[in-house]
């Protein structure tokens, strides 16, 4: 018994050891997942792209059929480096809905113009609402959602090449 | 040239401390009246000059700011004012770990030139563990780290220094850690010999106690500073957020102050054997866990600085090794230790163990919070853990230990009775009890708070009650010492609980020339306009501040640096005897409005008074324990002296 | 004149993400009782895209629009827990600097117990000898 005692911070020790190392080899998960992922898409109803655009709301994901909502901004450097492989997506037939972050409707029309516009419909969403609603914490973010309006999918960080085809299969799978 | 000085005398000390290891360890096997084994204590004060010497030619190189050498290219630029220049010396990984080594040697070459209480064997086991601990940091800086690498060409312009360590409060927080770690490397390595030369007794622990006392109140004046920069620089008027990195200068401290009790049971009653040196152990490792988790970036924090996963590898390595060894050492020695002598529950003795208890509980509540993290991490969930879970928590081990405070320091050793203090105990009860009903009768402060005021309001009389009966000058400098160190803890706790309980906020946009109250105050803001310093430029707020006898102005800015382009919050603070007004200048607001950020936080600074109070208090021990072993010395010289007179008539 | 100008025009809003524009990012409630509760919750939320900072103390845009999250959702009558609930949903036990007792994070409060019985264990045979 006494023996167990004095072996017992070395044991301790052993443990954080363990913990250290194992920590030290890992890769550090900088970013904080959603945890929507299998639940409803909240309620929503945001102003379009411009003054005059329609309005866009949760409403327009319940018609069946699975759409891709991009979280993203003009003051966004990734997003301008994902907007060829949302072009790419768009093409292949993926509806996308834009929800610009904190945005004003003429930045959105000159990115747009400048880089292609992929969208649907564009939302804005100036205190980052809808963002915290479907527990998004940066831009970009690419969630799938399928066509009973419930969210299927979260793509943290901007889309690379090699990701479309991962994308365009959840994509796929939520029909 | 100066760089290629320093590192010949680095190299120079490495080989230096190669020797003191091997002749402390030649000496501890026997070998002590060999040539070898003679050359421990003159390496141990060589390799100290040596290490002056190159920490001298990195200074030098950083306040020329010489471009060809590569550590000052990336972290400094002649624009900065002199000091700022010379603190960059330390202000990043490099010049850290030297300096961390210059002082390992300094500590090392006193130990080498003043302990004679120990024999001699003992004293090469401790040098020569001494010598182990400085080599893998020798190690560490050659290989990996050489701070006097030459750039070749010379960089043009440097980098700066990140503009939120331009402060002088945090050009002397390193040094301060260092010297509180170094201190408890140097209990760790008397430890270490004590296992391995099987002497645990009351000597060990009077040799211990000065390095114990002096990395401790490093130590504590380390995390006061260090809250103290965060609470004005950081400008969120938060003094302490349980990040992991203050955890991490916490845990070691929090690890000094039971084995700083703990070693006076032994030192005074030899009690407590094992356990001693188990904490001796437990300081040291959490000194190196703390700077691990800080130098790793394996944790998330916003005090992280000079963050390189490859360098928490290598700090890895060292903990495995010497804490690894360590406690390896004592699963095997500190059985076959003698135990020490017994105690009754209500004892000074027992007043400590419960200190001693708490203490490492808490210490386990913080090392837990603090990894949990990480292990939750390891299994794909991700937590968080603030105040909320520490403050609670530890209150529970926190509380019981306070309590028994209020009256240990008037137990007699060995064995005494409550009804002995039943004076003493009747006055502090009633403190408590009155503290609690005023507070809870005519404020709103919280349950955590109302706890604090009262027993910092007990402590704060408890603390002076040794004096009781005592002839006033003919009490001891160590007694004065650890009666202002408790009443400093009664001073601080009061300053955290008023905090907390008695802050406003007032967050507002305001035009120049719009009023709002904040506690007894009015804010007005007269004006922003735009000033220059030395490196940066910024718009500053004047805001008058009237009202309870004060009307004075306001100075908060909103920096931002050139080089590097970052910006920083200046806050301005009104430091009243009663408390501190905090104010923020935030973004503009639009329509011509600034958004004003104020606190009034009563009695905020008597967290830091009573920090300074704790440090001078061991300051005052450190003196009273070196003082009376100086006489003790000269009492037994007297008696030799005596006797051999005897012995020759 | 022409420093003022280059600082006003940095510090200036409608940056895009250089500042939450949602209205109660940085203003108080008007009931002083609604605030103390918004205030008390912020600080024990967690900053999603800062280092280790709650939503009280951070300048993140995003901070800012979780502050105004909190503000509206208090002012309009939810309880201090229920916000926390709502946000948890969303974020999992990352966004609570307050850790609630699951399957996660038990070890956080049976660990203490554990501590608590082991103080007392060590307390009762260290100190329940008496001194000879």
């Amino acid at each position: 018994m006494k023996r167990l005692w004095l072996i017992l911070p070395f044991a301790l020790l052993v443990l954080f050891l363990g913990l250290a190392t194992y920590q030290l080899t890992q890769p550090k998960d900088e970013f904080v997942r959603s945890t929507m992922i299998g639940k409803p898409l909240p309620a929503f109803d945001l102003p379009g792209a411009t003054d005059e655009a329609p309005r866009v709301a949760s409403g327009m994901f319940a018609d069946g059929k699975p759409r891709l909502l991009n979280v993203w901004a003009t003051w966004c450097v990734p997003c301008i480096a994902e907007a060829p492989q949302l072009m790419e997506l768009a093409d292949r037939g993926v509806p996308i809905v834009g929800v610009a972050i904190r945005d004003e409707p003429e930045a959105i029309a000159k990115f747009l113009e400048t880089y292609g516009d992929p969208y649907e419909a564009v939302a804005r969403d100036d205190i980052a609402e809808l963002q915290l609603a479907v527990g998004s914490s940066g831009v970009p973010e690419t969630f799938v959602i399928d066509g009973k309006g419930v969210i299927r999918y979260q793509h943290i960080g901007d889309i690379r090449e090699s990701d479309v085809d991962a994308l365009y299969a959840e994509w796929e799978q939520a029909q | 040239m100066i760089a290629e000085l320093g590192l010949a005398a680095l190299w120079l000390a490495a080989g230096l401390c190669v020797l003191q290891f091997v002749s402390g360890a030649i000496g501890v096997g026997g070998g002590a009246d060999s040539a070898v084994g003679a050359l421990a204590r003159p390496a141990a004060i060589v390799q100290s000059l040596l290490l002056v010497i190159s920490f001298a030619c990195l200074l030098r190189v950083f306040a020329v700011t010489d471009f060809s050498v590569a550590l000052v290219a990336a972290n400094s630029n002649p624009d900065k004012p002199l000091i700022y220049r010379i603190s960059g010396a330390w202000g990043n990984h490099e010049g850290s770990m030297l300096l961390w080594v210059t002082i390992l040697g300094l500590c090392s070459a006193l130990v080498a030139l003043f302990e004679k209480r120990m024999d001699d064997r003992f004293m090469k086991a401790a040098l020569a563990a001494q010598g182990f601990v400085a080599l893998g940091f020798f190690g560490f800086l050659l290989l990996s780290s050489n701070p006097f690498a030459r750039l070749d060409p010379p960089a043009e312009i440097g980098a700066g220094l990140n503009p939120l360590l331009q402060d002088i409060g945090l050009a002397m927080h390193p040094p301060t850690l260092y010297l509180g770690y170094v201190g408890l490397s140097v209990a760790f390595s008397f430890v270490v010999a004590a296992l391995i030369t099987r002497q645990a007794g009351p000597e060990l622990a009077r040799v211990m106690r000065p390095w114990v006392l002096a990395a401790w109140v490093a130590l504590t004046l380390g995390i006061a500073a260090g809250s103290y920069w965060a609470y004005y620089e950081l400008g969120w008027g938060g003094w302490w957020f349980w990040d992991p990195v203050e955890n991490a200068s916490l845990m070691p401290w929090l690890a000094a102050t039971a084995l700083l009790h703990s070693v006076s049971v032994l030192a005074a009653r030899d009690a407590l054997r094992t356990w001693t040196i188990l904490l001796g152990v437990v300081a040291f490792s959490m000194s190196m866990v703390g700077t691990f988790l800080v130098r790793s970036g394996i944790l998330t924090s916003v005090h992280a600085f000079a963050v390189d996963p490859e360098r928490g590898a290598f700090i890895l390595v060292l903990l495995t090794i010497y804490i690894g060894g360590a406690f390896a050492l004592f699963a095997l020695r500190a059985g076959s230790l003698a135990e020490g002598k017994r105690f009754a529950m209500v004892s000074r003795e027992g007043a400590l163990v419960v200190n001693n208890v708490m203490l490492s509980a808490i210490l386990a509540v913080v090392l837990l919070g603090t990894l949990y993290p990480l292990l939750a991490e390891a299994f794909g969930t991700r937590v968080s853990i603030g105040p909320p879970y520490y403050n609670p928590v530890t209150a529970i081990f926190a509380v019981p230990m306070f309590l028994v405070l209020l009256i240990g320091p008037l137990l007699r050793w060995k064995r005494d009775s409550l009804s002995r203090v039943a004076v003493p105990l009747a006055i502090v009860c009633a403190i408590l009890a009155g503290s609690v009903s005023v507070l809870v009768l005519f404020t709103g402060a919280g349950v955590l708070a109302t706890i604090g005021l009262a027993l910092a309001a007990a402590l704060a009389l408890a603390s002076w009650l040794p004096l009781r009966g005592r002839q006033l000058r003919r009490v001891p400098l160590a007694l004065w010492g650890s009666m202002l160190a408790h009443f400093g803890l009664a001073v601080s706790l009061c300053g955290m609980a008023s905090e907390s309980a008695f802050s406003v906020e007032r967050l507002v946009a305001v035009r120049t020339g719009d009023q709002v109250e904040i506690g007894p105050f009015l804010a007005r803001l007269e004006s922003v306009e735009p000033v220059a310093g030395p490196n940066w430029t910024a718009l500053e707020g004047k805001i008058a501040v009237t009202g309870n006898g004060v009307d004075t102005l306001l100075r908060p800015q909103a920096r931002y640096f050139t080089q590097p382009f970052q910006g920083t919050s200046e806050a301005a603070l009104l430091t009243l005897w009663n408390g501190q007004l905090y104010g923020i200048l935030g973004e503009a607001a639009g329509d011509g409005r600034w958004q004003l950020r104020l606190w009034w936080k009563p009695f905020v600074t008597l967290i830091w008074y009573g920090g300074i109070l704790i440090a001078l208090g061991g300051v005052l021990s450190i003196f009273g324990h070196l003082r009376s072993s100086v006489r003790r010395r000269k009492i037994r010289e007297e008696f030799a002296r005596r006797r051999a007179e005897r012995d020759a008539a | 004149m022409m420093l003022a100008a280059a600082l006003l025009a940095i510090a200036a809003p409608g940056a895009g993400q250089a500042v939450s524009s949602a209205p109660l990012a940085n203003t108080q409630l008007a009931d002083p009782q609604a605030e103390a509760a918004a205030q008390a919750l912020m600080e024990e939320l967690r900053c999603l895209t800062c280092q280790s900072q709650s939503i009280a103390d951070s300048d993140a845009p995003m901070a800012g629009d979780m502050r105004h999250q909190v503000r509206s959702r208090i002012a309009a009558g939810e309880s201090p827990d229920e916000v926390r609930a709502w946000l948890v949903e969303r974020y999992g036990d990352y966004v609570t600097y307050r850790p609630g007792f699951d399957a996660a994070t038990w070890p956080l409060f049976a660990l203490p117990v554990l501590f608590i019985l082991l103080a007392g264990v060590v307390l009762v045979r260290r100190l329940g000898r008496r001194g000879e």
